[in-house]
């Protein structure tokens, strides 16, 4: 059978997200609280979380998660890390061994930093050097798998229900700001864990639902730019668009939004000269960027959060606010599950995007 | 002559029961095949000079006419075919080159047929695109510029000059004086109507037709027949024919009798003289000679015109690509093959250059691999036949495609291959006056709408099959195509799976 | 009114409207067996001289001769067309004389014969116009 990579994999899923725009830390199994309550919405074949602000002590170092199929690749990625990166602290990612689980790779977490003299001779930027040494150990060190390497946020995932997964990355451990949730319902059987999400790539964090039909021309076009789509799996096409729209090319959430889902050339026809503009430019720019198909997804990112859907809004997405928090989920339930009470829950638009940030002068604003 | 080396290959059957003997089929050919025989009341044909262009089954009011292949058979012989044996006795007769217009008729393969298309099931929606809207829009030309910001933070739109596409099809370049005046009128006014382009050719622009000029592409070929400064600012954009998919290699002929009236003053070359374009631009020995005529073109119409540079299928297609996509050009456009003429040399159009697809596989990959892509549109031509075909180019990943043989047939062609005799019974591949008006642009140019919005239609149809509402998400996106019947190899090229993959 | 109007330099002079005139208003609905050995006699003619052809047909006048000389009513104006009563023609041929355009002519049926636009035939609307190959006869409003 051919394991997620070889073949690509189409999935229906349940996505949650929870912030605190005041900085507060929320618990892991806050978000295990609410994505349970959309249980079947997955089939048990991939359950996964982001968590934003989760390792303080560590802020200012890039947080390795790894899978290793095998011992000899764990030794082959270390020499590589080794090489690259001054590696700070390195550890098992605890684990609580449940039935529900199996079948686990070796899982390892890194906390490192590039090493000043590759990464000026590589005259890339600190976040461009770790990026493409990410992509060059996942795509060349055969069983070694990054699945997470942000600043102080990590991504926990596995086969299996998202709760199930939740108790085995023991997350109620954890704490942050942020926490975004899936739970996954592929049509056929993944093979291993990088299949699962949320799909990762520096602090960029991507959960989505639905089944985009633009992916082999975002993936053609995206994999110009150095990146290489190895899970060919939407979610990981949609994380690099969004790294290389916002982080590479300086674009706002806005823009990316306006990329990605952009609006029908009839809306844009009818905007005021200057927006008008602004949008025809970035859809002019950007053709084969453009996200066609239905998918509502969370993007987190250091900071912040953004809820978007298709321009035809063709899966469904649902917001909630109460006081400094924001609710992001599938459906309605997963909200009232952990917040009953919201002061103002809504539909966000097909291709309008909901983006939440820290407030200003809360620790890790941007 | 003694010896009649040739029988007719294709023979008039009249069906005398349904003959009224109204003689539209005498009035209406132009080689003189029919004949009224007043002592009989009988129409009469001689097949030796009938050219199959059906002018006269198509206008025959009772339907009395057919035109059958011929069943005079030489010896059987898969080594040596009728067609063959025939060429060579016209060669041996004439001493000269074979000459034949329109696309290569060889059975070779047809990738586009061997191509399925995709569609959603369960996993994510179909469109239905009477409901919900369906873009085919299309902005070709370069997008490669640099995120550029103004002091208040805005973005600058700083891309290239464009061209806006209402479908991603265009009228390929056909030039006047190949095809007739109220042909280049039809394409004109239909790309008009339409909102796309259509392409003077290497002939000039009439001066009837500048008015057309923000949805014409004039050509600037080796003869640069008809180029001066205001044709150059007449046109939407600008192309530099470096060769033709009928004959690449090879230049144009079009003799001094049809250098005539407004064909020479539009040519701006004297009445009656030959017509020669060079096989090779003589001021382009190289690829950095041509930076310099796309630098030039560009500077005499002050950078507000895309450049395109359309090139023939050949073997080492994707490379040339590659080095015109760094020559400064806007759009590179290359023909297949299977493209066709007024009139080539018979071998070399029947043997020289690759399939379009392939070469169209090739180029955008070869593009993406150097991560070139933004910095060119393509626009691929060289038999696009059906809608179809254009969702699977696009698939394939070409940005729109041009037609010439699909406008002509809409026009009323029959494909009968005949273009280098002038003597087009349907007033398209002719220069005189009494056939040119069979051809009625008021007519024409509601079918070509009709041909393209039909397409347009299809192309809708079939994206919302896949889920896509919008022609740049199928932009690349081979995904969207398996193969059939086709070896490892076609499929690597090609950049699909196989069906059942 | 809508009139069937000629574009001369559409026409191709293929007089295949001669056939189709003919053939409306043979009252026969199979054209080969209507027009079969027959030497047609059409309500329209091509005129042709060497570079132009076109057809020619009762043009409608506003101010008809052939209605004004009509000395039994039998030609006269309806909608403004103008048509023909054959049961009232009593075959002096004062109308095809007065006609500056020769639209009307003896006819082996009735007396005369001219163009009534179809209207009386089976085929409802000018069969020499559906039957041009390239417009160049056209019936509309001008």
């Amino acid at each position: 059978m051919q394991r997620e990579g070889q073949v690509r994999i189409p999935s229906g899923c349940a996505i949650a997200g929870i912030f605190a725009k005041d900085g507060k830390r929320i618990p892991g199994d806050t978000m295990i609280q609410s994505i349970a309550t959309m249980h079947d919405r997955s089939n048990g074949l991939g359950g996964g979380f982001a968590g934003y602000g989760i390792y303080p002590e560590y802020k200012d170092l890039y947080a390795f998660h790894v899978f290793y199929d095998t011992m000899e690749a764990r030794e082959n990625c270390e020499r590589f890390l080794d090489h690259h990166f001054d590696v700070v602290n390195l550890s098992k990612i605890p684990i609580k061994k449940t039935p529900k689980i199996t079948n686990e790779p070796l899982i390892w977490r890194y906390f490192v930093s590039p090493m000043p003299t590759r990464l000026a001779d590589s005259q890339l930027d600190e976040r461009e050097y770790t990026a493409r040494c990410v992509i060059r150990i996942n795509t060349q060190i055969k069983g070694a798998y990054i699945f997470s390497c942000g600043k102080n946020m990590g991504v926990f995932k596995a086969v299996g229900f998202p709760e199930d997964v939740g108790e085995f990355y023991r997350l109620g451990d954890y704490a942050g700001y942020g926490w975004t949730a899936h739970g996954r319902y592929p049509t056929n059987t993944p093979g291993w864990w990088g299949g699962a999400h949320p799909f990762a790539m520096l602090d960029y964090s991507v959960v989505h639902n639905g089944e985009i039909s633009s992916y082999d021309a975002n993936r053609r076009y995206i994999e110009m730019f150095g990146y290489k789509c190895t899970l060919l799996t939407d979610t990981e096409v949609i994380t690099y668009i969004i790294d290389y729209l916002n982080r590479r090319q300086g674009l706002t959430l806005e823009e990316v939004a306006s990329t990605i889902a952009a609006s029908f050339w009839s809306t844009i026809d009818r905007k005021d000269p200057k927006e008008r503009e602004k949008l025809l430019y970035l859809r002019n720019r950007f053709p084969s960027l453009l996200i066609t198909g239905p998918f509502s997804i969370l993007l987190g990112f250091t900071g912040g959060m953004m809820a978007l859907n298709d321009r035809l809004k063709l899966r469904s997405m649902v917001v909630a606010e109460k006081g400094d928090m924001a609710y992001m989920a599938s459906e309605e339930c997963a909200i009232r599950a952990i917040e009953p009470h919201p002061d103002r829950i809504w539909s966000p638009k097909g291709g309008e995007p909901v983006i939440v940030t820290l407030k200003e002068g809360t620790e890790h604003a941007r | 002559m003694p010896v009649n080396y040739f029988y007719p290959d294709y023979e008039v059957v009249r069906d005398r029961d349904k003959c009224i003997q109204c003689r539209v089929c005498e009035r209406q050919c132009a080689n003189e095949v029919h004949s009224y025989d007043k002592d009989r009341n009988l129409m009469l044909a001689d097949s030796s000079k009938c050219v199959d262009c059906q002018r006269c089954v198509s206008l025959c009011p009772t339907g009395a006419l057919k035109i059958v292949k011929s069943d005079n058979t030489f010896k059987e012989n898969s080594n040596w075919s009728g067609t063959i044996i025939k060429e060579l006795y016209r060669q041996a007769e004439s001493g000269g080159v074979l000459l034949s217009s329109m696309g290569n008729p060889l059975p070779f393969p047809v990738y586009w047929d061997k191509m399925l298309i995709n569609a959603s099931q369960v996993t994510n929606p179909s469109i239905d695109p009477l409901r919900e809207p369906m873009e085919t829009k299309v902005y070709l030309g370069k997008k490669s510029s640099e995120i550029q910001r103004d002091k208040n933070g805005n973005l600058v739109n700083n891309l290239s000059p464009y061209l806006t596409l209402s479908v991603p099809i265009m009228f390929s370049a056909m030039s006047y004086g190949s095809i007739s005046y109220n042909a280049h009128e039809s394409l004109a006014r239909a790309a008009t109507a339409l909102g796309i382009y259509y392409n003077t050719g290497e002939g000039g622009l009439h001066e009837d037709f500048y008015k057309y000029g923000k949805n014409t592409i004039v050509q600037v070929a080796s003869g640069r027949f008809g180029v001066y400064k205001d044709y150059l600012e007449a046109g939407a954009a600008i192309e530099i024919k470096m060769g033709q998919g009928a004959k690449p290699g090879i230049g144009g002929h079009l003799p001094g009798e049809k250098i005539v009236g407004d064909v020479s003053r539009t040519r701006m070359i004297p009445e009656g003289s030959d017509a020669i374009s060079p096989a090779p631009h003589h001021d382009i020995y190289s690829i950095e000679d041509l930076r310099q005529l796309v630098d030039s073109l560009k500077e005499a119409t002050d950078y507000k015109k895309p450049v395109i540079v359309k090139i023939a299928a050949v073997h080492n297609v994707a490379a040339i690509a590659s080095g015109i996509a760094r020559s400064g050009a806007d759009i590179i456009a290359i023909d297949g093959f299977r493209g066709g003429t007024g009139a080539a040399p018979t071998r070399i159009r029947d043997n020289v250059g690759i399939p379009i697809e392939l070469a169209l596989a090739s180029v955008d990959e070869r593009l993406r691999q150097e991560g070139i892509r933004d910095n060119v549109s393509i626009v691929v031509g060289g038999s696009i036949r059906s809608s179809s075909d254009i969702i699977k180019a696009v698939a394939l990943g070409a940005d729109a495609v041009y037609i010439a043989t699909a406008a002509l047939l809409a026009l009323g062609c029959h494909l009968c291959r005949s273009c280098q005799t002038g003597k087009c019974n349907w007033g398209i591949a002719t220069q005189k006056p009494e056939l040119v008006k069979r051809l009625n642009p008021n007519v024409g140019y509601k079918r070509l709408i009709n041909l393209i919005t039909a397409w347009d239609h299809e192309i809708k149809e079939m994206m919302g099959g896949m889920g896509i509402n919008s022609i740049e998400a199928l932009k690349g996106n081979r995904l969207m195509l398996r193969g059939v019947g086709l070896t490892e190899k076609e499929l690597e090229i090609l950049g699909i799976k196989h069906a059942g993959e | 009114m809508k009139r069937v109007y000629v574009n001369e330099e559409w026409c191709l002079g293929c007089h295949l409207c001669e056939y189709y005139c003919a053939f409306a208003n043979s009252g026969i609905k199979d054209m080969v067996k209507a027009l079969k050995d027959v030497q047609i006699n059409p309500r329209l003619r091509i005129e042709e001289a060497p570079g132009v052809s076109f057809a020619v047909s009762c043009r409608h006048c506003d101010e008809p001769l052939c209605v004004k000389g009509c000395i039994t009513g039998s030609l006269h104006i309806e909608n403004g067309v103008i048509t023909f009563d054959k049961e009232k023609c009593v075959g002096c041929y004062t109308c095809i004389l007065s006609c500056p355009y020769g639209a009307i002519m003896p006819s082996e049926t009735g007396a005369v014969q001219k163009c009534e636009l179809c209207l009386k035939n089976s085929f409802g609307t000018p069969a020499c116009v559906k039957g041009c190959p390239n417009q160049a006869i056209v019936f509309e409003e001008r």
